[in-house]
């Protein structure tokens, strides 16, 4: 059992969690993630490592609600715990030897980019930050990565903050205008990730992406989190969860994500009575 | 006296039946029956049956016992050389190993040891015998990577010889492959669930979600006071064809789908929340154990129609003789000497599978006859899902984070096969992270082979 420490809300259906679990702090990098299960007879589901303590054993998740699992999650509290919480899986993010980067974050992909843009700062690397989201009361982090970058630039989709519009209007300005960048690091929706990596690829610009592909075990045995990446297929779990932008097939990943989406529909409807079930 | 040439029966749920369930298809002997069965031993004096046996079960002996009706002796006796035996029991593809040579099969049918050993050990844990064992602490500390047949037996051995001995299991619950691969339908989760619990018994420590490599590392296990580390991190990684459209939606890695359906409990959708495609025709493509769980599952989930998809033809197919058997029953249908070539899809989804016919030709490398395609004979059958169910290899992921650890090109790691032990000093291996896929009782065997050679060499350096 993996004790949640403390539990914060960061905006409407977005929580952060702190957890108790040594076993993942104590290797855990930028770019990984954790495999979490609530209760019993629930499902696996992934989460990035969004910040970690080596000495004190906890790292933190922020998760958004999006159905029965995540909804499942966020009932929890402070004092209560996560049956089954294992990690740091994945690859860590290649951070190292990078002087200036764009770092693109879209919805609660805010969270995963955080622990990078942390990093990089810590090295000393000059970074500029996109965030977009829906409108101001969904935004993340603001705060926390704006104390760690050089430049901050904010989106809403509504204009309820920031600039009216969404993320890539501002990359397309920063390139542009000619900053040069070694390197661009995009986390979002899948479709947020694919209009970025179409634009840097017409300017040029490495690009990272962040997979999130439905998974199970996250250790390469299931072959469920498949990704087309150079035409080669790669296991988003242990070959990923970042590969090159300009090689990912978007279009099948986005198919692929919507592989369940009848039963989530069907388990969304029966939320309630499932809820109750669970005594919650 | 003339000895009947027939076993006795074992009892089944009736194939209409269980073709929509998953509870046990075998339901088992009664004492009458295995006593029955057990008269048929020849109790020869050179039992060649002992020989077949990968961990020389004393089959002779535990049989005698079950002729006088005295299953606890006979459960002492079997588990003097085997930990698991309502597990081997069900799973051992005895027709290869012990009744293969059982001098009953030259004229007629070889004894049931099989069934005689899942008898006593069903009779014995229900009546709640366990054998007694005594166990003095000596303090030193060992660590099991992976929670399967070959781990488990490892530390219950050690643990018997006074070790403090922890496993470290990556999934959230341990077994290996007995969880999430092996169905209810052939070995119900109880069973495993019971043995697991003899082990924590016995002292044994099981840490679940602990990835060795991700979480921890092997190096690092030594240096926190363990003494040895046994690595049974099992072949789980699935190959796929590399045939187009092997991304569509709808087509599955028999892993994947099994542990969906097995770990996960995808079938009580959704009382568990993990979902999965109940395809209503369905391709399972492979011959072995795997392929035969693969397509029953998918038939319990509902499907109207599943077919095997094999390369070779029937003689070849390794699985165990009575799932095929069972399998027909059931009324999967065999489409041997046939290859997938293309998966069709419409609209990101499944629609078809493109296969070849195939002829034997010569002899291969295996000794088997390589399967050569029938030029033009390209048909196309009309599925909506494909589980692929080819193989699979040991995971990379422990080689490449231990220095000095030596593995072959296609990742097992290579062992002294009489000790288990690897290129890295206090590091044994054992089981299909050593062989590739095999079978439960070789990765037994080999988890009591490095149990007792961790054992000599700890006792060496009081
Ligand atoms: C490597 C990785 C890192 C992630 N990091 C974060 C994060 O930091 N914060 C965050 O809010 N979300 C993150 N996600 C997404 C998160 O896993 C899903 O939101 C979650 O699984 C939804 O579960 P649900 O039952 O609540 O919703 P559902 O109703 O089941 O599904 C909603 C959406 O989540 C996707 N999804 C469902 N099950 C899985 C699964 N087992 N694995 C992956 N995706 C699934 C579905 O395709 C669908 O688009 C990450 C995903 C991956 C693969
Ligand atoms: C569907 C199916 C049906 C089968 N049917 C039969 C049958 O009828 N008869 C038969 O004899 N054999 C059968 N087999 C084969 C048999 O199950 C295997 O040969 C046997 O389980 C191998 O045992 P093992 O202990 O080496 O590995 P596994 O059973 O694979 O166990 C390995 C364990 O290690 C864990 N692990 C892996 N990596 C790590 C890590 N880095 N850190 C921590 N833990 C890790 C895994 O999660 C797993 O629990 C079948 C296999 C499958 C998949
Ligand atoms: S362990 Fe397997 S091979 Fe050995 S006697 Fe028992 S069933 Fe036969
Ligand atoms: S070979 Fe057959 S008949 Fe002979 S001892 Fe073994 S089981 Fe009995
Ligand atoms: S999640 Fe199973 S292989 Fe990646």
């Amino acid at each position: 059992m993996y004790r949640i420490l403390q539990k914060e809300k960061l905006a409407p259906g977005i929580w952060l969690m702190k957890v108790m679990a040594p076993f993942v702090a104590r290797r855990a990098m930028p770019g990984q993630f954790i495999i979490l299960r609530v209760k019993e007879g629930g499902e696996r589901i992934p989460l990035t490592i969004a910040n970690y303590d080596r000495q004190e054993g906890w790292v933190t998740i922020i998760f958004q609600e999006v159905g029965l699992t995540t909804r499942l999650l966020a009932k929890l509290n402070e004092g209560d715990s996560i049956l089954d919480f294992v990690g740091p899986l994945g690859r860590a993010s290649e951070l190292d030897g990078l002087k200036r980067v764009l770092c693109i974050g879209g919805g609660v992909g805010v969270a995963p980019l955080y622990p990078q843009i942390k990093y990089l700062w810590e090295k000393g690397t000059s970074v500029d930050v996109i965030v977009g989201a829906r409108s101001k009361e969904y935004l993340i982090l603001e705060k926390e990565i704006r104390d760690i970058c050089n430049n901050l630039y904010i989106t809403t989709d509504d204009g309820s903050y920031g600039r009216k519009g969404f993320v890539s209007d501002v990359l397309k300005e920063l390139l542009d205008q000619k900053n040069e960048y070694d390197k661009v690091i995009a986390i979002g929706p899948l479709i947020m990730m694919k209009v970025v990596s179409e634009i840097t690829r017409k300017y040029g610009v490495p690009t990272v992406v962040s997979m999130n592909p439905i998974m199970v075990d996250g250790t390469g045995m299931c072959g469920g989190c498949r990704v087309t990446v150079g035409g080669e297929v790669r296991y988003a779990c242990v070959d990923g969860p970042d590969f090159d932008g300009h090689l990912v097939d978007f279009d099948e990943a986005m198919r692929r994500q919507r592989m369940y989406r009848e039963e989530e529909e069907h388990i969304c409807k029966l939320m309630e009575k499932l809820m109750e079930k669970e005594g919650l | 006296m003339a000895v009947n040439l027939n076993r006795v029966p074992m009892r089944e749920q009736d194939p209409e039946v269980r073709r929509r369930n998953f509870d046990e298809v075998a339901l088992g002997y009664t004492l009458e029956e295995a006593v029955q069965e057990a008269k048929r031993c020849l109790q020869c004096k050179k039992p060649m049956c002992v020989e077949g046996c990968p961990v020389n079960v004393r089959i002779p002996q535990f049989i005698a016992a079950v002729v006088e009706s005295n299953v606890e002796e006979a459960f002492r006796i079997i588990r003097q050389t085997n930990n698991l035996p309502a597990i081997c029991g069900r799973v051992c593809p005895q027709e290869t190993q012990c009744e293969q040579r059982c001098v009953l099969g030259r004229r007629g049918q070889p004894v049931a040891i099989g069934r005689l050993e899942r008898f006593v050990a069903d009779y014995c844990m229900e009546k709640g015998i366990e054998d007694e064992v005594e166990i003095k602490p000596n303090g030193k500390k060992v660590a099991i990577v992976g929670a399967g047949p070959a781990g488990l037996t490892a530390a219950a051995d050690l643990a018997k010889l006074g070790y403090d001995v922890t496993i470290f299991e990556a999934f959230h619950e341990p077994g290996g492959v007995l969880i999430y691969g092996i169905p209810e339908f052939r070995l119900p989760k109880s069973l495993v669930k019971r043995e697991i619990e003899g082990l924590k018994k016995l002292g044994v420590k099981i840490l679940t979600n602990v990835i060795v490599g991700k979480s921890i590392t092997i190096d690092e296990l030594l240096e926190e006071g363990y003494k040895a580390v046994f690595i049974g991190s099992g072949a789980g990684l699935p190959k796929f064809m590399g045939i187009p459209g092997e991304n569509l939606n709808g087509v599955y890695s028999a892993n994947e789908f099994l542990t969906r359906i097995n770990l996960m409990k995808a079938y009580d959708f959704p009382n568990s929340h993990t979902p999965i495609k109940r395809g209503k025709k369905v391709a399972v493509v492979g011959g072995g154990n795997v392929a035969m769980d693969a397509a029953r599952s998918a038939l319990r989930l509902g499907a109207d129609e599943v077919h095997i998809v094999y390369r070779r033809s029937e003689a070849e197919m390794p699985a165990r003789l009575e799932e095929i058997h069972h399998a027909k029953e059931e009324g999967i249908i065999f489409d041997v000497l046939t290859n997938p070539i293309e998966v069709l899809g419409e609209d990101g989804w499944v629609k078809g599978l493109k296969c070849i016919r195939m002829k034997l030709g010569q002899p291969d490398e295996s000794g088997r006859r390589r399967p050569v395609p029938i030029e033009g004979s390209e048909f196309v059958m009309d599925v909506d899902t494909v589980i692929m169910a080819i193989g699979t290899s040991p995971n990379p992921l422990i080689a490449s984070t231990t220095p000095g650890l030596a593995v072959q090109k296609w990742g097992g790691i290579i062992v002294d096969e009489e000790t288990c032990a690897t290129s890295k000093d206090r590091v044994y291996a054992g089981g299909d992270a050593v062989t590739g896929a095999a079978t439960v009782i070789l990765a037994m065997g080999a988890g009591k082979k490095a149990a007792k050679a961790i054992h000599e060499r700890l006792s060496r350096e009081e």
